[in-house]
């Protein structure tokens, strides 16, 4: 029988709607708060090697977190973002990756690119915008991206990576389809994972990027970072269904939701999800429940917006305790050494961010460069005149005029 | 050498890329098996298969997004926009994104494997929203180049050249001559440069300057200009971004008049930007002020369309308006 309308074809002869929340989603989680895996809990296949960097990178986010914060505060940077209380949801979904893998993230998954390799200069010359910054001191701080380590430049704009992972996705697809049959022919060897929050989720680049990844069959993770707020505003003022989770079977896509705050939990979740993406050549989403701990950026402060009822209710839920007091458990964590580290990582960011405040702006070439692959003649005249008129006022434009080339 | 009308012109250009690259992917809505609902995309699905050449949902901020990726990936991502009427959705893909993937990563990142080809233009019956011409809109970002041809031979030469630029570029075809302009083009491969105007026609009484299908409306003029005895020089801009100013300015340099014509709204057209950098550059040599024949400020009209477009009847009152002036 054909299915032109390419739906169920089950009939009905009762007149009944299906309930809006007729899923009812469960959440997995597998560890507890005392860092004991719950008792029936799925195997995880974690190995220690990594559940050390798991556990290092979440360490040295949070303390970077503290330091940045304080530094806007202190008027040495002009904005930042913390991962606070989703820690555990962006370490351990990187870590399930393999480097190949693209990651597109949204803005607060600066643990993903940790866990790459990222270094702390690099982390540093980002949010001073100096001339080493990668992204040539074009963006606002905590905007990274690395080529080398596959993770895409972050963009402002919400929700725009979401159909664009869809399609680097299928780039990553297209090598292993054989012309003739037009099925895969080798599992893939690298897929992406696309993070973006459940306000982001809201924006109509979700449901483009969703749709097509379920169409197109791109090999896509796509990992809602679900942490109750975007900005001010609560998840019950941004949807009214059962989460994003519910939405992913909507478009046909394999769903699963998952306790953001435990790090095990997370990285079984993607470690299955790579699996799906990679050998189906398919999308599969991952919903992550999380509590945005922190500000949304060092723009707004919470007590403006919620309880400090509600904040004290989660801040005992620390994603990083938990999964430390696991590590304790399995004895693969001393304490003391812990502390020890955690000084000396203290002194080493301020130390880093003391040089890369002192580092120079980008050259005045670097405000013209990259707007096309080489510059266009109006703006090559346009850049030209500029720099007769810094050479004319050079007191004016200190930091470029005597560097003009 | 062939007889091509344009689609066939850019399908040819297509099936090269195509052949060429074998990870290029040609993508949008009804482009698939029935090759377009113009058909420039005809027959490519059987010769590359569906996962090269493929039907998009209804998206359009869906076919930028995903071709913003694809193109970052590295593939050739050629997508087609319906209607340019159409490609509002995916306004913040295109101006956002794809404009500003290079700059705002430090050239980490870049999309210059992007072209999206799009119809625009009047001339079909097509009302407000089968008609538009919305160049300017997109001329106002820096990161993107613009491309439109005024018959087959350009077509298929512009469009290579734009496949192969690495830069994002819309192509804007002029759908009202898809069919109706034909003439001869080469089997093989070639390629024109952009950021180039051409000179069609050598005057100098006066310059007369178009892109696309106003191309062939101001031959038209310029025929009744010659026979009221005016010597029209008549140039087609070809690239709106990054635009020719040289040729422009060494022709009103010579000729001290312009008068330029596009189907769009008068008011922050791209005339307006021709006219305000030509003053600039030919203030001594003018004769007259600079003149534009355009659309006027109101959407796309459907049975009042003969009186709203800049035909060639109001483009010879102009020439004689500026020639008398």
């Amino acid at each position: 029988m054909t299915n032109p309308n390419n739906v169920s074809l089950n009939l009905s002869h009762a007149l009944e709607f299906i309930d809006g929340h007729a899923l009812n989603i469960p959440t997995i989680t597998l560890l507890d708060q005392n860092g004991q895996l719950i008792e029936g809990a799925s195997n995880v296949d974690l190995d220690k090697e990594t559940a050390l960097k798991i556990y290092d990178t979440m360490r040295f986010i949070r303390l970077l977190d503290e330091r940045m914060q304080a530094a806007q505060r202190q008027g040495r940077i002009s904005f930042y973002m913390q991962c606070l209380g989703e820690e555990a949801a962006v370490t351990a979904s990187a870590a399930a990756l393999k480097p190949q893998d693209m990651i597109m993230a949204q803005y607060r998954e600066q643990a993903a690119l940790a866990y790459r390799g990222f270094t702390l200069e690099q982390f540093m010359n980002q949010m001073f915008s100096n001339e080493k910054d990668l992204g040539k001191g074009r963006q606002m701080p905590i905007h990274y991206g690395s080529n080398e380590l596959n993770y895409l430049t972050i963009s402002s704009p919400l929700g725009t990576q979401i159909p664009q992972a869809t399609g680097y996705a299928y780039g990553q697809k297209l090598k292993h389809i054989d012309a003739k049959t037009g099925e895969l022919s080798s599992q893939i060897d690298a897929v992406t994972i696309c993070y973006f929050g459940e306000g982001a989720a809201s924006e109509g680049d979700f449901h483009a990027g969703l749709n097509m990844a379920a169409v197109h069959g791109s090999p896509v993770i796509f990992f809602a970072r679900n942490n109750g707020y975007a900005i001010s505003t609560p998840a019950d003022e941004q949807f009214k269904g059962d989460g994003i989770a519910a939405r992913g079977v909507g478009y046909g896509i394999k769903t699963i939701r998952v306790d953001g705050g435990d790090a095990i939990a997370v990285y079984a979740a993607t470690q299955l999800a790579r699996d799906i993406a990679s050998k189906n050549g398919e999308p599969v989403l991952i919903e992550s429940i999380a509590y945005r701990l922190g500000a949304h950026s060092t723009s707004d402060d919470p007590t403006g917006y919620r309880s400090k009822d509600e904040e004290a209710q989660f801040r005992n839920n620390c994603p990083i305790e938990r999964f430390k007091k696991w590590l304790v458990n399995q004895g693969w964590l001393d304490l003391a050494e812990d502390e020890a580290v955690k000084e000396k990582l203290r002194e080493d960011i301020l130390n880093a961010l003391k040089v890369a405040e002192k580092v120079a702006k980008p050259p005045l070439e670097d405000l013209i460069s990259d707007v096309y692959d080489t510059p266009i003649p109006a703006l090559q005249k346009q850049y030209d005149a500029l720099k007769e008129h810094i050479l004319q006022h050079p007191q004016a434009y200190p930091s470029t005029a005597g560097r003009i080339k | 050498m062939a007889k091509m009308n344009m689609l066939h012109a850019i399908n040819s250009a297509l099936d090269i890329t195509m052949n060429e690259h074998p990870q290029a992917c040609i993508f949008g809505e009804d482009v698939g098996y029935f090759g377009g609902v113009f058909r420039a995309t005809s027959g490519l699905q059987e010769k590359y298969g569906k996962h090269r050449v493929f039907n998009t949902p209804l998206t359009e901020q869906g076919i930028l997004g995903f071709a913003n990726g694809l193109a970052a990936f590295g593939a050739p991502a050629l997508a087609e926009i319906q209607f340019a009427d159409y490609i509002f959705p995916a306004f913040d893909q295109i101006v956002n994104e794809s404009a500003k993937f290079r700059y705002r990563s430090g050239n980490e990142f870049n999309v210059g494997n992007l072209t999206i080809r799009t119809p625009y233009g009047g001339g079909i019956a097509g009302g407000l929203y089968h008609s538009q011409s919305p160049e300017a809109y997109f001329a106002h970002t820096p990161g993107l180049k613009l491309v439109v041809p005024r018959n087959p031979y350009q077509a298929k030469g512009l469009l290579r050249s734009c496949i192969k630029d690495d830069n994002p570029v819309i192509f804007f075809e002029p759908k009202r001559l898809y069919r109706a302009s034909i003439g001869e083009v080469p089997e093989e491969d070639y390629t024109i440069e952009l950021g180039k105007a051409e000179i069609v026609r050598e005057g100098k009484d006066i310059t007369l300057l178009a892109w696309g299908a106003q191309m062939e409306i101001l031959e038209q003029a310029a025929e009744k200009a010659e026979a009221a005895g005016i010597s029209c020089e008549v140039i087609d801009l070809r690239t709106i971004l990054p635009w020719d100013v040289e040729t422009i300015a060494k022709s009103v340099k010579k000729t001290g008049r312009l008068v330029i014509s596009h189907e769009a709204p008068i008011t922050n057209g791209f005339g307006a930007e021709i006219a305000a950098t030509i003053q600039e550059e030919c203030f001594l040599h003018l004769e007259s002020p600079i003149m534009r024949v355009c659309g006027l400020d109101t959407p796309y009209p459907l049975a009042l369309e003969k009186e709203y477009v800049p035909d060639a009847l109001k483009i010879f009152a102009a020439i004689k308006k500026s020639v008398e002036y």
